[in-house]
């Protein structure tokens, strides 16, 4: 019957929320020690659970400014252009995911260990700049214009297409030197950021209407292939699915 | 300066599953059993809501489950000439965070080690002579043996509902199963999953060559399942997001969907979630463990006095643990003395991909460990006389999902951007495959784990430092076994196909797998290892340390059913031996 | 702990007793009678509202908030001044069967003396015998919280009046003796119609029995033998599992019936439990001319709900309950042909969608999974439209469910 009782307590953590046991009370009796006590199965806390919320696609920039993310969209469109695939990466809401990236948490990198001492290792030691994601685009964002206008006498977003896909690629090759940050390490960001959000879920402000999902064929935010998996090289014909839902979720108005 | 807490009978580091493993045994014999946990607690609904549990940019990308560096990490050099840095970024493997630990997020493939892999360095020499091992390798035997480890991984398998096809029954052979496998007292405890297309054309083409392949083990369950602790599990639903992720129909094993939900309910067991271990308490001659020293997350210090204590944290922490508690004697390259450090081994994984023309393999279906293998160049399975190697790997194809910010396969030579990238993209996202090699990794003099001289966690303690490449041996094994494994695609006729042996020198930044192993290993020369066969510290008998640290080098197979079956052999020890003599070492 | 009941009109025993007097009363001390009043403590479940804190078992100080305002349940354990020391079985008795406390105030019907007035003499004894057993705990409890005019115990008087019938339990022998001691388990101390039977506007059960009544924003089903709506389509077997381990294919126990479950059914004999599905499955409680309704026609698929909720289903419940509704034993609740599915209120599957809910956890089935809260992710459209076609295929059949009660609902359990 002892388990019983154990079992009637509202949930676990509750009881002896602090430190177990009632002698560990006594001796820690100051402060609260936050440490979290489980001795039963936790009663559900009702709405419990790890929050994915939308970014609000329509609302101002975040973290850019209106120039920095005019840039940004001269990239992004040119990284993925339009064409009879798809949209472009700015009209898929690249810039969009990019920015709402640099304002959350991504944006300082606070989960990332970002003490020093730095130091240039090897390839293989990966990354050990200093530079958070805000420091690397606001730098290198305004070193590519530097760039540019010392180049071409013109801001990178009103160079024309192949100008602007000639400067990407000498980036990427490192064959340009930017001012105040390693032009590869910032075209690998600006790359891997892109492609993050054409291919995330709708929610984060690229891939919209899940334009990359339907351009590759990818069902999104699916769980259950039960009826499917034994189904061999056949087109499925999936309506993908995001995780704020689909069309078909809603009645005729 | 840390308070005091009320002793208790046995206190265990880390509730992934070898932590939970132990504790629920304890309990079970009687024993008040504390379980200190670093990270929270994971709950399936709440952390893997089902709505939310796909997302891909949070989960894979942003590593929402594991570790973050902030916390801890490790820093990493290939040669022990080099300055070792931090690893900022979880890139080649990835630790996790809470209950559940990295089990919450594993691919759920569930081998058993052979049997002549406990004896490897015996098993080598009498098969290849006794100068037949080269000096680059420090591979050793385990101190244990199948028919002492057999029980022990059937446990597991149970525990973990583990769904395959036996081929090596104790009451005979079965088609259809792996035939490399040592004998099983019992069958798998529930049925091999559904195909998908790519394992499927690759184990009719691995047939038709006479191989023998075989539905992948895997702890991602084919049915619901009710273990002998009497906890439930669902069937495994194929969603493809799998690896990396928390499984949100309670159909991936991992100590929260088998053990927790039971042992949270005894009476004599409490969980301690947030709570970070900072040391082993020893007494004066360092012969005897007293408990642990943790920190809570509003950063008061606690000390827990234990009559038992077992570590059984992942392999880093399990080793920093060990160097930082001052427990045995720090291993060095040089002399080679001291075994805290010693034997740190990795995977070597190499793979060959197929692109086709014709094929729609549906590849968003998937599940970490759905998939078909074949042994026949794994581990000893084949003579290795005159090949200058030893070992060999696991050769499967296990389509694990393809979520498209990683998966988006393109033959070598695609530009990376632009339309002709967007093109290849689309033409190759549903018709390319990948046959991998999980291959073993054999330890070396010069691969070991140590307290970095520079680098220091929030706490002010040295990070760990890894200092590891890959060996010449493992290196001409990649390449042979790489080459088998092409002989295979390119009998399956596509159109084009890139071969991925593993070359040097160890990379930090992709992902290869998280099969870290060694540093605190196992043996029965306490000159070479720091544990006995059951996982219990060389002169400190009250203290075990449980994990993969304790593989003296590791083979081509995931390292996890032999992570579960040593949890349940420390239990056997500390309950039917231990407790019978405490205090001493057991010699059984 | 705080238990919430709902419009329920649920009083309580006992203000804090001052006399010092130590006399227990005679009762019984062999072993097997204290065992069977444990038993019986068990099964009335009297810790649920008399126990807030393990380490005082019986010890009162739980509260029970009603609408009328929050009781507090006293302390039932021997200690003299402030428990039952100073009590008789007399007085014992009498608050059991009459309502009435040592000292002649009314207690408040929480104490559900309306149901425990069917129990024997020898199980009071036995029962009482047991409590004279327990730890005395020294604990002052504040029973009554009641604002004006329920504060006045007279008026619960008035109350009895009309909703309070004292008797004593009397075998139908017409009836097996299963039956009949499933109609005293049911009735006396089981007390199950305090939540599955409708309340009339006092708080007195008043509407057709066992025919399911909402409760602390939980709905309690119909167990009558309606095959559609109650319990009628499980075996004796199946309603058994459920009582004895919290769960079986169709449901698992979740809310108030967890707590109920978890303190007090599972530990019943199997035979009072198959006593208690015989009575409950044979109908013999209800009244004579009882005869289930006839079951609705299911909505059809080119509903404009039915259409919606089918694609929101398929996205995102299948993964657990299946495409055709059958969910998976010991996990995940089969939805085709579920009498709580099918029930006239769908107060419970809205919550469980929008707020989630985990299964009891029970020594048979330990698991407790839980149903995730969706209503993060579903608006209240999307969840009346899911609730609509899981209500309305497989064979299921009911009302639809509107998107404002979807949003009546939510409001309210965000501000609990």
């Amino acid at each position: 019957m002892s388990k019983t009782r154990d079992t009637a307590k509202a949930g676990g953590l509750t009881r002896r929320q602090l430190l177990g046991s009632s002698a560990a009370l006594l001796v820690g009796a100051s402060g609260t020690a936050r440490a979290l006590s489980y001795t039963d199965t936790p009663e559900w806390q009702p709405f419990s659970n790890i929050a994915a919320t939308p970014v609000d696609d329509d609302a101002d920039w975040q973290f850019f400014t209106p120039d920095e993310a005019a840039t940004v969209e001269a990239i992004v469109e040119r990284l993925i252009p339009a064409d009879d695939l798809s949209v472009s990466g700015k009209d898929a809401g690249c810039a969009v995911f990019i920015d709402r990236q640099l304002a959350g948490l991504y944006g300082d990198y606070e989960r990332r260990y970002m003490h020093g001492p730095f130091q240039a290792g090897t390839p293989q030691q990966g990354d050990q700049s200093p530079l958070t994601p805000q420091q690397r685009y606001r730098l290198g964002l305004a070193s590519l214009d530097d760039h540019c206008r010392n180049t071409q006498d013109a801001l990178f977003k009103d160079l024309g297409g192949e100008q602007r896909d000639a400067i990407l690629a000498q980036l990427e090759s490192g064959d340009i030197a930017l001012d105040d940050i390693d032009s590869v390490a910032f075209f690998e960001i600006v790359l891997q950021n892109t492609m993050e959000g054409f291919f995330a879920d709708p929610m984060y402000g690229g891939n919209r209407d899940m334009v990359a999902w339907k351009m590759v064929g990818f069902p999104g935010a699916r769980y259950d292939y039960r009826d499917y998996i034994e189904r061999h090289n056949e087109d499925l014909a999936f309506e993908p699915v995001s995780i704020q839902g689909r069309g078909d979720w809603s009645t005729p108005a | 300066m840390a308070t005091k807490l009320p002793r208790t009978d046995a206190v265990v580091v880390g509730l992934g599953w070898a932590g939970a493993i132990i504790a629920n045994e304890l309990v079970d014999a009687g024993l008040s059993v504390v379980g200190v946990e670093r990270g929270p607690w994971r709950d399936t609904a709440k952390d893997f809501n089902i709505a939310s549990v796909t997302d891909e940019l949070r989960y894979a990308q942003r590593q929402e489950l594991m570790l973050r560096t902030a916390q801890n990490t490790i820093t990493m050099r290939n040669t022990p000439s080099q300055t070792a840095l931090p690893m900022r970024q979880w890139g080649s493997f990835h630790p996790g965070n809470g209950t559940g630990g990295a089990g919450n997020h594993w691919a759920g493939i569930t081998f058993r080690f052979q049997p002549e892999e406990f004896r490897l360095r015996s098993h080598l020499e009498e098969r290849y002579g006794a100068g037949s091992i080269p000096d680059e390798l420090s591979l050793q035997d385990w101190g244990t043996d199948w028919n002492e480890m057999e029980p022990h991984y059937d446990a597991f398998e149970k525990l973990a509902g583990t769904s395959g096809r036996a081929a090596n029954l104790a009451r005979g052979r079965q088609a259809g199963g792996n035939p490399f496998e040592g004998v099983r007292s019992s069958d798998y405890p529930t049925p091999p999953l559904k195909q998908p297309y790519s394992p499927t054309l690759f184990a009719d083409t691995a047939r038709e060559m006479g191989y023998q392949p075989f539905p992948v083990p895997s702890s991602l369950v084919s049915e619901t399942y009710t273990n002998p602790l009497g906890v439930t599990m669902g069937p495994c639903t194929f969603c493809g997001f799998c690896t990396n992720y928390g499984c949100a129909n309670y159909s991936k094993a991992s100590s929260i969907t088998t053990v927790l939900p039971t042992l949270i309910r005894k009476d004599n067991f409490e969980a301690r979630t947030l709570c970070e271990v900072l040391r082993v308490t020893t007494d004066s001659d360092g012969r005897r463990a007293t408990g642990i020293v943790y920190v809570d997350s509003a950063g008061r210090q606690w000390e827990q006095p234990a009559d038992i204590v077992v570590i059984a944290a992942f392999t880093f922490e399990n080793v920093r643990l060990m160097l930082t508690s001052n427990i045995g004697e720090a291993y060095d390259p040089i002399t080679r003395r001291g075994t805290t450090g010693r034997n740190y081994a990795y995977q070597t994984a190499n793979s060959v991909q197929l692109f086709f023309d014709d094929k729609n393999f549906n590849p968003f279906i998937g599940a970490g460990a759905v998939g078909m293998g074949i042994d026949e160049f794994n581990n000893d399975n084949f003579d290795h006389s005159g090949l200058g190697f030893f070992g060999g790997g696991s050769t499967r194809v296990t389509p694990i999902g393809a979520a498209p910010i990683n998966s988006r396969p393109t033959p070598p030579g695609t530009p990376r951007w632009g339309s002709q990238w967007k093109r290849s993209t689309v033409d190759n996202y549903a018709s390319t495959m990948s046959i991998g090699c999980e291959a073993s990794n054999y330890a070396s003099p010069n691969n070991y784990l140590s307290l970095d001289p520079t680098y220091r966690d929030r706490l002010g303690r040295p990070l760990l430092r890894i200092t590891f490449d890959f060996t010449d041996n493992d290196l001409k094994m990649a390449q042979y076994v790489t080459d088998k494994v092409t002989e295979i695609a390119k009998r399956m006729n596509p159109r084009q196909m890139v071969a991925k042996p593993r070359t040097g020198p160890w990379d930090g930044r992709p992902y290869q797998s998280s099969h870290v192993v060694g540093g605190f290993v196992m043996g029965a020369d306490p000159s070479h290892s720091s544990v006995n066969k059951y996982l219990q510290v060389w002169d400190v008998p009250n203290l075990f340390v449980v994990g993969a640290s304790a593989f003296p080098q590791n083979p081509g197979y995931n390292p996890t059913g032999t992570v579960g079956a040593l949890a349940f052999k420390a239990a056997d020890g500390i309950v039917n031996h231990y407790l019978r003599r405490p205090g001493e070492m057991i010699t059984t | 702990m705080t238990t919430r009941i709902g419009f329920t009109l649920l009083g309580l025993a006992g203000t804090s007793l001052v006399a010092l007097s130590s006399s227990a009363s005679a009762a019984s001390t062999e072993y097997q009678d204290i065992e069977h009043g444990r038993y019986l403590s068990v099964v009335g479940d009297c810790a649920a509202c008399h126990t807030e804190s393990d380490a005082q078992p019986l010890a009162g100080g739980v509260s029970l908030e009603t609408p009328f305002g929050t009781l507090m349940a006293p302390n039932i354990t021997p200690d003299a001044k402030t428990g039952l020391g100073d009590w008789t079985f007399d007085d014992f008795k009498a608050a059991m069967t009459e309502g009435i406390g040592k000292g002649g105030y009314h207690l408040y019907p929480a104490m559900p003396y309306p149901t425990y007035t069917l129990m024997r003499d020898e199980d009071l004894r036995d029962l009482w015998a047991y409590l004279q057993t327990v730890d005395p705990v020294d604990h002052e409890v504040d029973a009554n919280q009641l604002p004006f005019p329920f504060n006045i115990r007279l008026a619960m008087m008035g109350w009895n009046w009309l909703n309070f019938e004292d008797t004593d339990f009397a075998p139908d022998p017409d009836q097996p003796d299963d039956i009949n001691r499933g109609a005293y388990l049911v009735e006396g101390l089981g007390h199950c119609g305090t939540c599955h039977t409708p309340r009339n506007f006092m708080g007195g059960e008043g509407g057709d029995k066992f025919s399911g009544a909402v409760i602390d924003n939980w709905y309690a089903p119909d167990i009558t033998p309606d095959a559609h709506k109650g319990i009628g389509g499980w075996s004796e077997d199946e309603l058994v599992e459920y009582l004895k381990t919290g769960g079986n294919r169709y449901d698992f126990a979740s809310g108030p019936m967890a707590d109920e479950v978890r303190h007090s059914s599972q530990y019943w004999t199997d035979e009072d439990l198959h006593a208690v599905a015989r009575y409950l499955q044979s109908g013999a409680g209800l009244a004579d001319d009882w005869q289930a309704e006839a079951a609705p026609a299911a909505l059809d698929a080119e509903n404009a709900q039915v259409s919606a909720g089918s694609a929101i289903y398929f996205d995102r419940c299948a993964g657990c309950h299946t495409p055709d509704g059958s969910g998976e034993t010991g996990m995940f609740p089969q939805l085709a042909g579920s009498p709580v599915v099918n029930g006239d209120d769908p107060t419970s599957l809205i919550r469980v969608v929008l707020a989630g809910s985990r299964a009891v956890a029970t020594d048979a089935k330990p698991t407790a999974p839980a149903m995730p809260a969706l209503g993060w992710n579903l608006s209240d459209d999307d969840v009346a439209n899911v609730l609509t076609f899981v209500r309305n295929s497989w064979g299921n059949a009911a009302d639809a469910v509107s998107a404002e009660e979807v949003a009546e609902l939510r409001a309210t359990l965000q501000d609990e």
